[in-house]
């Protein structure tokens, strides 16, 4: 049998498919609708892997973070569960576990899944900073077990199959939210590996992601320096822990760092700055000169949901936009939708209002509502917000 | 008798060709063509003079000579090669160090031959330069971490500038070759060249000629050793340079010997007429890395923290803490130059022995920096010799921010690699201090020439790029990822940081 936890082969080349959705209102609602999205661009998944983020379903324990992992016994060692139980009370404070409920007759073998509420001991340290940690550490310490996520009042759930299997076995449809986002995938390799499946997470950040990223080698020697070790064997990690960076450890001011994120990993041409406005072109040469090793490069369309410093749905591609991806607001204004593909959009909602955002120029929804259209009107916005 | 010495090549002229125009006798500076007046043609009057600089045999218009190798062999042996033996003899006629020009000439293996790339198929596009962007800019100078940003109002934010720095339109520049050790029109012409493209070159250390400041937003100023012509104006250039050390020779200062010091070179570097211009070994003022780090803070503020202040090193042993050294005495560049590099003069034993490949060099300084946290505040600029524009992608690859070369622009303007720079005779008027002989060298077609040479590997860098998927250098600066190793040695591409050809690592999208 394959490793659930351990990645068989280390090659990861592939198509995908992404959708998601915000209810801006914070509304809750089932998995139903996500389920849907995905599984409707059927063209754009092979079977070896799906997954789904989702925002908003332990309003209960919000203040914990919530550590989700899938975990399969190894020969010759204790119970997995046993080694990741010990190793949790090390760092952290356990204020209630659970068995993750999923159906059993989709898979004839599947992992167990299992979740932990948690909260730091050390209060001298930032408390983010000892999950990510924990979380690294369980990835690449503990074999048997891999963490799919690690944030507040948000979980992932993924693993290899088809979309609407990795539904049906997570029983997405009973969990309810008021984000979403989901991926189903189009390898060329891996079966069998379930944390390569898509989103990925750390923290309250999960990225799901269409493309390759060609600047890997470059980008996860940046991210050496900055205190991220890469060794998952997939792409889309550079792009959370970048992410992770610029909106929470570069002490960028908090209502423009997811602005500023986005910019390093996709910034303008030299040939576009250059015709910016005085103050807008010292902003983005600024931001391009010193993050020039954080910039992604090379195909790519991803969703990022994350909650800080605030909730927002973030769509995003690379500068040429050599994977799709389409941005839709609903009639009344309170459902954001992000997608490959119209059709998704379409399936679930047929009266929203639909649009195009630029080639690398992200989107961005929060609570507030569209901040940024992903088009030449937010320049307009910047210029007022920057000095 | 004993003491001539044998040819290297043989030089022959037919006659049944020649039409005893005497070009070949006007053009050869070393006195291996002759024009005979007795017998009204020219003749070959020592062939152990010849260099194989090709002068004659280019501007014969009827294409009457030929150069071979000298047809004798040496006895054979294994181990008293006639490398060797050439070189013994020399020393035992003269008893002195063996100067030589150019860069290392031993066959060590070159580890650029070692090393292929990437290319996109399928899973990822591959970009098309001619049609899309693909980005060359550059910046050379110091960078932060992050940018600091001010709340000037609620809501209302400012940023920092930025520390100084240079825009290159190629991360490819010129590296130092000094007025001296070249002529004024070679100079000239890549100095024009630079400014054309969009990049930068140094000025070596022998000082900056008056008619050359205006080239100055182009122009790295070197400090050395010998600190010759360095003053207020000579600093208010692009950026400066403190010279610590040289590929070709590691820990050996720069030498002029005083038959190339005419009144030119007098007035650039203010040095009497005739002195040999002999730089100390160390710079005598910088004993130590915080010694140096007074010189960086000097400069600084002698410049009033306007231009980036960079720092040049030999690749040797420990080139990887000395750069760590060097960035965190607050140097804003640092240039790496491999073993192989070139120079005007040097002594022999040190230009074909002394240091380190600068692909070893620039490949373990990255990963070092990196793992110290820093390589993020520095521009890395490397060279010595960068032989094509594979050997610059390759570089970059590395981990180079900048690649430069020298001995190419030099070939670019017809040099060919005869390495008797340092005896001033130059034929080509690239290599000498003679007036007549620099007239040789046109300087707007050799600036041409150079232009284009920056343009084409820059062309070169876009195409490659775009079949690897990235549009834009600093994606590729580092991305030993996208590199693969072929050579014999495995140990040397775990040193590299690169995975062997048809390791099944590599990772992607989806």
């Amino acid at each position: 049998m394959d490793s659930f936890t351990k990645p068989l082969w280390k090659v990861d080349n592939s198509a995908c498919g992404i959708a998601g959705f915000f209810n801006l209102d914070k509304k809750i609602v089932s998995g139903k609708k996500i389920v849907k999205m995905i599984c409707t661009m059927r063209e754009r998944e092979n079977g070896l892997g799906a997954g789904f983020a989702v925002y908003g379903l332990f309003p209960k324990f919000g203040d914990y973070y919530c550590i989700q992992l899938i975990m399969e016994e190894i020969e010759g060692l204790p119970p997995t569960k046993e080694r990741v139980e010990e190793f949790l009370k090390n760092h952290v404070e356990i204020f209630k576990e659970e068995k993750v409920k999923v159906n059993k007759n989709v898979f004839r073998e599947y992992p167990n899944v299992w979740r932990f509420f948690v909260y730091p001991k050390d209060d001298k340290v930032d408390p983010d900073d000892v999950i990510k940690d924990v979380v690294l550490k369980i990835n690449r310490k503990i074999d048997g077990a891999f963490c799919l996520s690690s944030g507040k009042n948000m979980a992932v759930f993924k693993g290899s199959g088809w979309s609407y299997e990795i539904a049906k076995f997570y029983r997405i449809e009973e969990i309810k939210g008021y984000m979403w986002s989901a991926h189903s995938r189009f390898p060329t390799n891996t079966p069998g590996w379930w944390g390569g499946a898509h989103p990925f997470s750390i923290l309250g950040h999960a990225i799901v992601h269409n493309g390759e990223i060609t600047s890997y080698g470059t980008n996860v020697e940046y991210l050496k320096e900055l205190g991220y070790t890469c060794d998952l064997y997939t792409d889309t990690e550079v792009l959370a822990y970048l992410f992770d960076f610029f909106v929470r450890k570069s002490g960028y001011p908090k209502n423009i760092s997811q602005q500023i994120a986005c910019v390093a990993l996709s910034p303008p041409y030299w040939r576009d700055i250059d015709r910016m406005s005085p103050k807008l072109r010292k902003w983005f040469t600024a931001i391009r000169i010193t993050h020039r090793r954080g910039m992604a490069n090379g195909p790519f369309s991803i969703i990022i949901t994350t909650d800080y410093p605030k909730l927002a749905m973030i769509g995003h591609s690379d500068r040429k936009k050599l994977r799709p991806l389409i941005a839709a607001i609903s009639e009344s204004g309170s459902t954001f939708y992000l997608a490959s593909e119209l059709n998704a959009i379409h399936e679930v909602d047929d009266t929203m209002n639909y649009w195009q955002p630029d080639p690398g120029s992200a989107v961005i929804a929060t609570e507030e509502g569209i901040v940024k259209y992903g088009q030449s009107r937010d320049l307009e916005e910047l210029e007022r917000l920057l000095k | 008798m004993m003491d001539r010495k044998l040819p290297k090549y043989k030089v022959e002229i037919d006659y049944d060709k020649c039409i005893k125009c005497g070009r070949c006798a006007t053009n050869c500076t070393f006195g291996a063509i002759v024009y005979d007046r007795e017998q009204n043609k020219p003749i070959v009057k020592d062939t152990s003079n010849c260099v194989a600089c090709q002068r004659c045999v280019t501007f014969c218009p009827v294409g009457a000579i030929s150069i071979t190798p000298y047809p004798v062999v040496y006895p054979a042996h294994g181990t008293w090669t006639p490398y060797h033996i050439r070189a013994i003899d020399e020393q035992a006629r003269t008893g002195r160090v063996l100067l030589a020009g150019t860069g290392c000439d031993r066959p060590y293996p070159c580890v650029f031959d070692y090393l292929v790339w990437d290319a996109c198929q399928v899973t990822n596009p591959a970009i098309d330069a001619l049609r899309e962007p693909v980005e060359t800019r550059t910046f050379l100078g110091r960078k932060k971490r992050t940018i600091k940003i001010k709340e000037i109002a609620e809501g209302c934010y400012d940023i920092e500038d930025l520390p100084p720095g240079v825009m290159l339109s190629t991360p490819l520049l010129i590296e130092h070759m000094s007025l001296g050790a070249l002529s004024y029109n070679a100079i000239t012409a890549m100095l024009m060249a630079v400014t054309e493209v969009g990049t930068l070159m140094g000025t070596g250390e022998g000082g900056l000629h008056p008619n050359h400041y205006k080239f100055k937003k182009n122009i790295i100023a070197e400090v050395a050793s010998g600190r010759f012509g360095v003053s207020p104006d000579y600093l208010n250039v692009a950026a400066i340079e403190i010279k610590i050390g040289q590929g070709a020779k590691p820990g050996h200062g720069g030498q002029l010997p005083g038959e190339k010091v005419n009144k030119l070179i007098s007035e650039t570097r203010g040095i009497p007429i005739g002195t040999d211009a002999l730089s100390p070994n160390p710079q005598h003022d910088i004993y130590s890395i915080e010694d140096l780090k007074t010189l960086i803070d000097a400069l600084h503020e002698a410049t009033e923290y306007r231009i980036p202040v960079g720092v040049k090193i030999a690749a040797v042993n420990n080139v990887a803490p000395i750069a760590s050294g060097i960035v965190r005495a607050g140097a804003d560049f640092i240039t790496i130059d491999g073993f192989r590099g070139g120079t005007g003069a040097a002594p022999r034993v040190i230009r074909d022995n002394a240091g380190i490949p600068i692909e070893h060099a620039v490949a373990s300084v990255d990963q070092h920096l990196t793992e110290e946290g820093i390589r993020h505040k520095i521009t890395i600029v490397a060279g010595g010799t960068l032989r094509s524009s594979s050997d610059l992608i390759k570089i970059i690859a590395l981990g180079a921010d900048v690649g430069m070369i020298g001995t190419a622009a030099l070939i670019a303007m017809g040099c060919r690699v005869c390495q008797q720079c340092p005896t001033g005779k130059c034929a080509w008027g690239i290599a000498t201090t003679d007036p007549v002989l620099s007239q040789r060298l046109d300087v707007n077609w050799a600036a041409q020439r150079v232009a284009n040479l920056l343009r084409a590997w820059t062309h070169d860098l876009e195409e490659v790029l775009g079949t690897m998927g990235i549009d834009a250098v600093e994606s590729f600066v580092g991305n030993r990822d996208r590199l693969r190793y072929i050579g014999p040695n495995p140990h040397e591409a775990q040193i590299l940081g690169v995975k062997h050809a048809g390791e099944r690592i590599r990772l992607g999208g989806h």
